[in-house]
């Protein structure tokens, strides 16, 4: 074999963001594939935007790891898949691999939350303890991508969803 | 603006913003287009970067603006998707003979799988049919880099160039280092050549020779360009691919050979023929349409194609798994999700609900109010490209029986209208049929669909700055409709539709603006006003 073919896929980390339309899914994977960047590793992030920005299903894929080629998470091999509404889990729980790991609403308290639209960043706090990233990584990269006034309410929000124990 | 030193920035950047970061590192002096996903994002990226950018009306007068800029020696970038090009069709045809004197990279963004368009055209088709070099990035790197190339391309053989994206490259971030190489730009300036830009047809016999003498040269240097990258890998295998196709590949068959084209017209035939005897089975993988397939067969070089089933829709790494092993059963459906539908209380909600109601026979248009179509509307009979609305309801009321023909109103959005329905208005005015007609034209103050850009009918730029604004209703009454109405159909739905139904029942001309501004939009609307206004009275 060829030297080049040594780099395989296994070291990749492949991530799906679900959701519908309007409730953060690609915000939340924007500040995902940055803590990635800002730790040196190769990522690529894919998403549609268009039509399915008008309230209907959204998904993002991103992918980290020495050297990522395709953007898109084939289906059945998603690391993790992170869900922002509960009825959409069936419709994505086919992109996640066999030993994947699903981050779902109900994992978080959702009354603890100060405002109900900082639900993606609290399931990204519910992620984040699984992956290798500083967690100033992760509030470095909610800083940069959220405007100032709704910086505290999603640090909270993170805060919640990272100090939740898995169910 | 040029980066300080030769030290590369690592940046995360998605297609489109790494054209408009190269434009802008290259100097690019106009970035002219017209809004359309997925192309949108790069002048919108240009003009935040500092790059001058401009929306035009549509695709046609943008690329004959970037042709302007490069006659004039500077170097232009021109966007749009991939059903803009054939909007933009004639002018690029004919400038591929006049040639240019500064860079004119004309960017078309391609949707296999029809993310968010009405068809999956293969563009590359448009860089032979109009005699244009193309290059096909794969990732954001190489979009950076490849924007520069094709600036160098463009200048060195006095050629427009097509710059050949689709949606995934479009629209993946992926990492990109900044500070490649970036060639000097000079300042603009009109040199008269007379035989090289007026294309009577005594100058354009001699200038047709001179693009297939261009494209020779092109072809030849393409043959040894570093544009074009062979990965070594089994010799059983060999696989010629480009664009995001390329991407699919490496990681679903890390084993073998791969050639991975960079321009693809003109293409590097002596190139693949070489690579294609080198290997046992030699395949072409490509999204759309079997266009490197037939560019090798063409030269006698033996490739394999995928089968028919794979020329549908997007590629990604499974799909390109079965094509190696000529999988042939049917595809898993994907599981539907959750279609679009218009936001609540959208404006256009009360339109559609009247048409409903009414029993229209709806021609309709593209934008948000195409979502007009599906539950619980279902109020919509045709869709087909942008402003054929009016010329397609006119159509219809000529032919139809008239109680047939007083039920078809033509349906179509302000960004839209502006676009290409006026020629349509125009039509209604001169060929009007016997029943009359109604048009709806639905202006929400936005072209909504791709994000919320300004438009000519807005009155304010691609950067919200106030300027020359087009005003519907003097439009149409200055073109001779008589009955011209303005209303916002939410204040009272019930006398919207009365309105409607009073028109479609008079065999004369109406034309109905629907105003209301996009819910979407409305508090940035009512903020640019405001800044605009202030700066009005500050003069």
């Amino acid at each position: 074999m060829n030297s080049r073919s040594v780099v395989t896929n296994s070291a990749v980390t492949n991530i799906v963001v679900a959701g519908l339309g309007g409730q953060g899914v690609l915000k939340a994977s924007d500040i995902l594939a940055e803590v990635a960047f800002l730790s040196g590793l190769d990522v690529k992030k894919s998403e549609i935007h268009g039509m399915s920005q008008r309230g209907g299903s959204v998904s993002s894929d991103v992918r980290f790891g020495p050297r990522v080629f395709s953007p898109m998470v084939p289906e059945g091999e998603a690391n993790y898949l992170l869900v922002t509404q509960e009825d959409q889990v069936a419709v994505n729980v086919c992109l996640l691999a066999k030993d994947g790991v699903l981050v779902r609403p109900s994992q978080v308290e959702q009354d603890r939350l100060q405002n109900q639209k900082s639900l993606n960043i609290a399931l990204l706090g519910v992620l984040s303890h699984r992956l290798p990233f500083p967690e100033e990584s992760w509030k470095a990269a909610i800083r940069r991508h959220l405007p100032e006034a709704l910086h505290e309410v999603n640090l909270q929000a993170f805060a919640l969803g990272r100090g939740a124990k898995d169910r | 603006m040029q980066p300080e030193d030769s030290k590369l920035e690592r940046l995360f950047l998605s297609g489109d913003e790494a054209v408009a970061l190269a434009a802008l590192d290259a100097n690019v002096r106009l970035g002219t287009g017209y809004p359309g996903t997925p192309s949108t994002e790069i002048l919108e990226t240009f003009e935040k970067l500092g790059g001058h950018a401009q929306w035009a009306p549509n695709e046609k007068v943008a690329i004959e603006v970037g042709i302007g800029a490069a006659f004039a020696g500077a170097r232009a970038l021109v966007t749009m998707k991939h059903v803009g090009l054939n909007v933009a069709a004639d002018p690029l045809f004919t400038v591929a003979y006049t040639g240019v004197e500064g860079a004119l990279i004309v960017v078309s963004a391609d949707d296999p799988g029809m993310a968010s368009s009405q068809n999956e055209q293969d563009n590359r088709r448009y860089a032979v049919a109009a005699g244009v070099p193309m290059l096909e990035p794969s990732d954001s790197q190489e979009v950076y880099d490849f924007t520069l190339r094709a600036i160098e391309i463009s200048e060195r053989w006095h050629i427009p160039v097509l710059f050949r994206m689709t949606t995934r490259v479009c629209h993946s971030k992926s990492v990109v280092e900044r500070g490649a190489a970036i060639p000097a730009a000079r300042p603009a300036h009109f040199a008269h050549d007379i035989r090289s830009r007026v294309m009577i047809p005594a100058y354009a016999r001699p200038a047709h020779r001179r693009l297939r003498e261009k494209l020779a040269q092109i072809a030849e240097w393409n043959e040894a360009s570093e544009l074009n990258v062979l990965t070594p890998g089994s010799a059983e295998l060999g696989i010629i691919t480009s664009g995001i196709c390329y991407q699919h590949v490496r990681e679903a068959l890390p084993a073998a050979s791969v050639l991975k084209l960079g321009m693809t017209y003109p293409l590097p035939v002596e190139l693949m023929r070489k690579f294609a005897s080198s290997v046992e089975r030699c395949l072409v993988i490509e999204e759309g349409d079997p266009y490197l397939v037939e560019g090798a067969r063409m030269a006698e070089i033996a490739v394999e194609s995928a089968p028919g089933m794979y020329r549908f829709g997007e590629l990604n790494v499974p799909r390109v798994r079965r094509i190696v092993e000529g999988d042939l059963s049917p595809e898993a459906k994907p599981v539907p999700g959750k279609p679009p539908e218009l936001c609540p209380g959208c404006p256009h909600r009360t339109v559609f609900t009247a048409l409903k109601h009414l029993d229209c026979y709806v021609a309709g248009d593209i934008g948000c109010y195409s979502l007009g179509v599906l539950p619980p509307f279902e109020a919509m009979d045709s869709l087909v490209c942008m402003g054929a609305a009016i010329g397609v309801g006119l159509g219809m009321r000529h032919v139809l029986p008239p109680e047939e023909a007083k039920r078809v109103v033509s349906v179509l959005g302000d960004s839209t209208f502006v676009h290409s329905g006026i020629t349509g208005l125009v039509e209604m005015i001169y060929n009007p049929p016997p029943t009359g007609h109604v048009l709806l034209i639905l202006d929400n103050g936005t072209t909504a669909m791709t994000g919320l850009q300004e438009h000519p009918g807005t009155g304010r730029t691609l950067e919200h700055a106030s300027t020359g604004k087009v005003v519907f209703e003097n439009l149409v009454r200055a073109l001779g409709v008589r009955n011209v109405f303005v209303v916002d159909p939410t204040t009272d739905p019930a006398t919207f539709e009365e309105l409607v139904r009073s028109a479609l029942e008079k065999p004369e001309l109406s034309v109905i603006i629907a105003r209301r501004n996009c819910l979407l939009a409305a508090k940035s609307i009512r903020e640019y006003e405001r800044c605009n206004e202030q700066q009005v009275s500050g003069d």
